[in-house]
């Protein structure tokens, strides 16, 4: 089980989280040009990386805010934390 | 046959002023306070406690902990019953009652012994190979297979201890109280990090095996008591005996559990819980796990009298118990010179010793005697006798370490074969937590790899197995992790002046040079795994290590293979042709050890498994009489049965009830969410598939909610209450669901809109006024004007009853005319009373869920999750009257993705049909070029209509909704028959809508 740090609360147990996939994944525009390749990009396609991920997380039994993560998929280290309207650079 | 066995001197740890009696196989037998069930048992001379998982040979005591493979056995009676337990582990209290599992109809006379007989037909992956023809004799095959199958039977009775779970938080967590973990605990609590130390057994000290080994002068028995005296006076040090971890998850959450009261007889365990499961949260994981020995592999290595030589030492050295008289010793390292030395202070006389290593190599041993009878590069070829070891002949060993027959063979007769392969760290937890157990070709040993961040090994686990050494170890790794927790350590690693005995120089032995017809070679004692069984896998082309371990079962028992999985990966290497790091070793998975479910379920049984929710009128609920269902975690009135009445005469009367007069419900259970802010109805714009910010203030709106994916994934009214503030509904069970889902939204992808969400679910009571008199109602209780015109249908007023301010909302579930009355929680009992006692006039009838089921599906209503499944748009249902044209909304572009806008999709229908047809029936018809049916759709609703007096469907069918007139047929395979249906339009019951717009 991980410890996340959620960024208004501190380090917690994983089972006050729940997972939200990848981040950084923004909906497309919907206008008559967006192809099925592009729509079904966007809904179905995520990265499977070996290595570090960056991925949203919702403290859901705890303050309610989602926020993102970057945690390594083979060590589950994660090291860094950061809201969901700011950037990751600002929070190293 | 059995002769009791006179106890040793030098007891370390039995009380024998304290004679306790115990119950083996019903028999009467004493012991004493400290035993363990397998120390008494050998006390008392019983040699065969068990029988064999597949053959039913008759096997023995072989280890003295949890690596025992033979000896399980089921303790206690009816719910105190514990099924396949280590007789090694059950420590004895007065009274204890164990059996033999796995035999029929008893331990000496087994009937299923008969398959060591004819062991030739269960080879490797027998189950696959015999019993798959003729095909029409399974049911016997499966009878007979669960009636042999299987170990310790399921208790008659629930358990009735309790269980407890904690969790801790800690700066250091030392695993092992052997010499080298108290040495790390000792250094860590020193420095003032929070020190967690924890052993399974019932004191600190560690295994046995060499009574004469010291550290300082002192005894291990005086320096374990020596630092558990510092340890217990340290404030920030907590000890934990009895206790296993079995699993270490991510960032070091290590589950540990903790035997509290199991060795006390359960009538005097008082308040005390059986087991508690503590999950603890660990800055640094010290890992003092030990070592395992390795059992050596030739023909009927299984026989009673055959044990591992460490288990021997523990039994002489910790109980006294010296278990034979006649001894032959055989091993591959020194440990074997230290247990003779032992062997013959107990007086027993050494037969033969055979070291597989060159005489040139063994020299090393401290306490080598030149007296013993030794055979060097000799090893047991196979053992003799019938119920247990009589003798044994030795082999001679090459130097890849395997065993060919001598030219003159020797049998040695003995009653106790010691045997030692050699130590492999206990590595289990340490590869659970990222690391890895690595096999050396030239070294033939398993070391540690790849230690992952904060997780530390000591002493032999580490692979040291010197105990100065591992002393040394053990107090730098403490000192090295508490620095890692920001604490520093005063205490200095300074060698202790202590005893060095060491393993010496290691030669392997894996097993039989060249085998004739298939011997009883054991790799896996437990699963019956022999040695031709690895050669057939292999043969059979099962190449990979974790294949091959469930192909042959190695390694998948109770034991896990703890003493025979790195023999069985190095035959497998030899079948291969391959190196044994090549093979790799099969993934170490929790739990460590077997761990009750009681421990995991804790308290959360029964009522306190799941939270229950109730409405604010449930108790008036139940005292009329209410059937109540679950609806998530809610309990719902299903119907209100009078006296006499079945289910169905109480929805016949109900549903006649609200149609004819005035219903009364319960729809407290309604997910209901605030939405406030100036964005709101753009927001809702996005939300559901139809327009919400042109509802003008007063109104309400059935609205879809659609994922992304363009599937349905709930319903509901939406009211504005005013210009910023709205009141959204959604189907009970997905309440928390939608709610999560519109505050992604909000906090993820549009966090500019000026939105705020608040559930108020428990906030508001909903009591809903159905039928042609609920307007009457609504006017005797109100001062509102409640004719049509001024309280038109899909609006809401703000209504005051009673003197309190309630929200009346015009929405109809059931097709009749009907009010939902929101109520404020704390007044719904009260205004529902006074309704239920003024609509009397009007025949008031409270109805339940299976009524409101009913009456929707007579109007074609969809129940989300019931009829919908997460396969179904808005055009499966027809619905396309529901989609806004202009702007988006989550799910539009998924409705125009080629799946979705295909032909042949499965669209919503009602059927009139003769009978009722059970729900997920499916829709049969003769199609395209099949000569029989085939199923084109199923029934995802089914009725029967007290309003139309006849059996009704919703279902769903390719194309169905330009199918209306057509005849299929509904299949009802359990009864063997299909029954004809006509497909209609889903609403049944006042297409026009006139009743609830009346």
């Amino acid at each position: 089980m991980l410890l996340i740090p959620c960024p208004w609360c501190g380090l917690r147990a994983e089972s006050e989280f729940s997972s939200g996939g990848e981040a950084n994944i923004s909906r497309p525009y919907v206008n008559n040009d967006l192809s099925d390749n592009d729509w079904a990009d966007y809904l179905f396609y995520r990265k499977n990386p070996k290595g570090w991920h960056q991925e949203q997380w919702h403290h859901v039994k705890g303050c309610r805010r989602w926020f993102n993560v970057e945690r390594h998929t083979v060590t589950h280290e994660i090291r860094k934390s950061w809201p969901m309207n700011s950037s990751s650079d600002s929070n190293d | 046959m059995r002769n009791k066995i006179r106890r040793l001197e030098q007891i370390d740890r039995v009380d024998r002023d304290k004679p306790i009696k115990f119950y083996f196989n019903n028999r009467a037998y004493s012991a004493f306070e400290g035993d363990t069930l397998a120390s008494a048992l050998l006390a008392n001379g019983v040699k065969l406690v068990s029988r064999s998982f597949k053959f039913h040979r008759p096997r023995g005591i072989f280890g003295s902990w949890y690596e025992e493979p033979n000896a399980l056995v089921q303790t206690g009676l009816r719910s105190d019953s514990t099924p396949n337990q280590r007789a090694t582990t059950v420590e004895l209290f007065d009274g204890l009652r164990a059996k033999s599992v796995n035999v029929w109809p008893n331990l000496h006379f087994d009937i299923l012994s008969i398959n060591d007989k004819i062991s030739s037909i269960f080879p490797a992956g027998f189950y696959y190979k015999t019993f798959m023809w003729p095909h029409f004799l399974w049911p016997i095959y499966e009878y007979l297979i669960r009636h042999s199958a299987g170990l310790g039977r399921v208790p008659e009775a629930p358990d009735q201890s309790s269980y407890e779970k904690q969790n801790i938080h800690c700066d250091i967590l030392v695993i092992g109280g052997g010499v080298s973990g108290l040495a790390a605990a000792l250094s860590a609590a020193k420095s003032g990090a929070r020190t967690i130390i924890v052993d399974d057994r019932a004191e600190l000290g560690g295994p046995k095996f060499d009574n004469k080994a010291h550290i300082s002068g002192q005894s291990i028995k005086s320096f374990t008591s020596h630092v558990e005296h510092i340890l217990n006076k340290n404030p920030d040090c907590e000890i934990f005996t009895r206790t296993s971890a079995f699993m270490h998850g991510d960032h070091n959450f290590i589950v540990l559990n903790q035997k509290v009261s199991d060795h006390i007889h359960p009538e005097l365990r008082g308040n005390l819980p059986r087991e508690r499961l503590l999950k603890v949260r660990a800055g640094q994981v010290i890992y003092a796990t030990g070592a395992l020995e390795r059992s050596l592999v030739f023909e009927n290595n299984d026989r009673p009298g055959t044990m591992l030589c460490s288990a021997v030492s523990e039994y002489i050295n910790n109980f006294g118990i010296c278990p034979g008289k006649r001894v032959v010793i055989s091993g591959n390292n020194d440990t074997i010179y230290i247990l003779a030395r032992d062997l013959l202070n107990a007086g027993a006389e050494i037969v033969a010793i055979s070291d597989a290593r060159k005489r040139e190599l063994a020299v090393t041993a401290s306490e080598f005697n030149k007296d013993l009878p030794v055979y060097f590069e000799q090893a047991p070829i196979k053992t003799h006798g019938r119920q247990c070891v009589r003798a044994v002949t030795f082999g001679r060993v090459s130097s890849d370490g395997f065993i060919s027959a001598l030219d003159k063979n020797k049998k040695f007769e003995c009653d106790l074969l010691c045997l030692s392969g050699g130590f492999d760290p206990n590595l289990s937890l340490f590869c659970q937590s990222g690391g890895d157990a690595v096999f050396n070709n030239e070294s033939s040993l398993i070391y540690p790899n790849n230690s992952p961040k904060n997780v530390h090994l000591v002493g032999s686990s580490s692979g040291i197995f010197c105990l100065r050494d591992a002393y040394n170890n053990g107090l730098k790794v403490g000192i090295r992790a508490s620095e890692l927790e920001g604490f520093s350590c005063s205490l200095k690693a300074e060698l202790e002046e202590c005893s060095d005995n060491n393993l010496g120089y290691f030669q392997p032995v894996w097993g039989l040079s060249s085998v004739h017809k298939r011997p009883k070679d054991f790799v896996d004692l437990h699963n019956d795994v022999i040695g031709d069984d690895i050669r057939l896998a292999v043969q059979e082309g099962y190449q990979s290590i974790e294949h091959f371990k469930r192909y042959t079962t190695t390694g998948m028992g109770p034991d896990q293979g703890k003493t025979g999985n790195i023999n069985a990966m190095v035959l497998l290497a030899k079948h291969l042709g391959k190196k044994v790091s090549e093979i790799g070793l099969t993934r170490y998975r929790a739990p460590w050890v077997p761990v009750t479910f009681g421990a995991f379920a804790g308290r959360d049984l029964g009522i306190l498994s799941e939270p229950i929710r109730k409405t604010s009128l449930h108790y008036w609920h139940e005292e009329n009489g209410a059937i109540f269902e679950d609806v998530g975690q809610w309990k719902r009135p299903r119907y209100y049965p009078q006296a006499g009445e079945s289910i169905d005469d109480a929805v016949v009367r109900e549903c006649h009830g609200v149609r004819n007069e005035l219903g009364i419900f319960d729809a407290s259970t309604l997910g209901k969410i605030e939405i406030s802010g100036p964005d709101s109805g753009k927001f809702l714009n996005r939300i559901y598939t139809n327009k919400f910010d042109n509802l003008s203030i007063g109104s309400c709106r059935y609205g879809l909610m659609l994922k992304e994916d363009g599937m349905i994934m709930d319903d509901g009214v939406t009211s504005r209450l005013d210009e910023h503030n709205w009141f959204m509904t959604t189907t009970t069970s997905n309440s928390s669901l939608v709610f999560n889902w519109l505050d992604e939204w909000l906090q993820c992808e549009w966090p500019s809109l000026k939105v705020f969400i608040t559930s108020v679910t428990g906030q508001w009571s909903n009591i809903t006024i159905a039928g042609p008199n609920s307007r009457k109602l609504l006017a005797e209780v109100s001062d509102i004007n409640t004719e049509n015109s001024h309280f038109p249908h899909l609006t809401w007023q703000a209504v005051n009853l009673f003197n309190i301010e309630c929200r009346v909302f015009r929405i109809s579930f059931t097709g009749e005319l009907s009010y939902e009355i929101n109520v404020p929680s704390q007044y719904a009992q009260f205004i529902w009373n006074r309704l239920i006692d003024i609509g009397k006039k009007f025949s008031i009838t409270p109805f339940g869920t299976e009524t409101l089921h009913v009456l929707r599906a007579e109007k074609g209503y969809i129940a989300v999750g019931h009829d919908t499944d997460g396969t179904v748009t808005p055009n499966d249902l027809g619905l396309v009257k529901m989609l806004k044209s202009d702007g988006d909304y989550i799910g539009r572009r998924s409705l125009y993705r080629s799946d979705t806008s295909r032909e042949g999709r499965l669209q919503f229908i009602g059927l009139l049909l003769d009978e009722r047809v059970p729900e997920g029936a499916p829709i049969v018809e003769i199609k395209g070029d099949y000569s029989s049916r085939i199923k084109t759709g199923y029934v995802s609703s089914s009725y029967y209509s007290p309003t139309l007096d006849s059996p009704l469907a919703l279902g769903f069918l390719q194309d169905g909704l330009s199918r209306l007139g057509d005849s299929v047929q509904v299949a009802i395979p359990v009864q063997g028959r299909n029954v004809d249906a006509k497909i209609v339009s889903p609403v049944f019951y006042d297409p026009s809508g006139e009743r609830l717009n009346g």
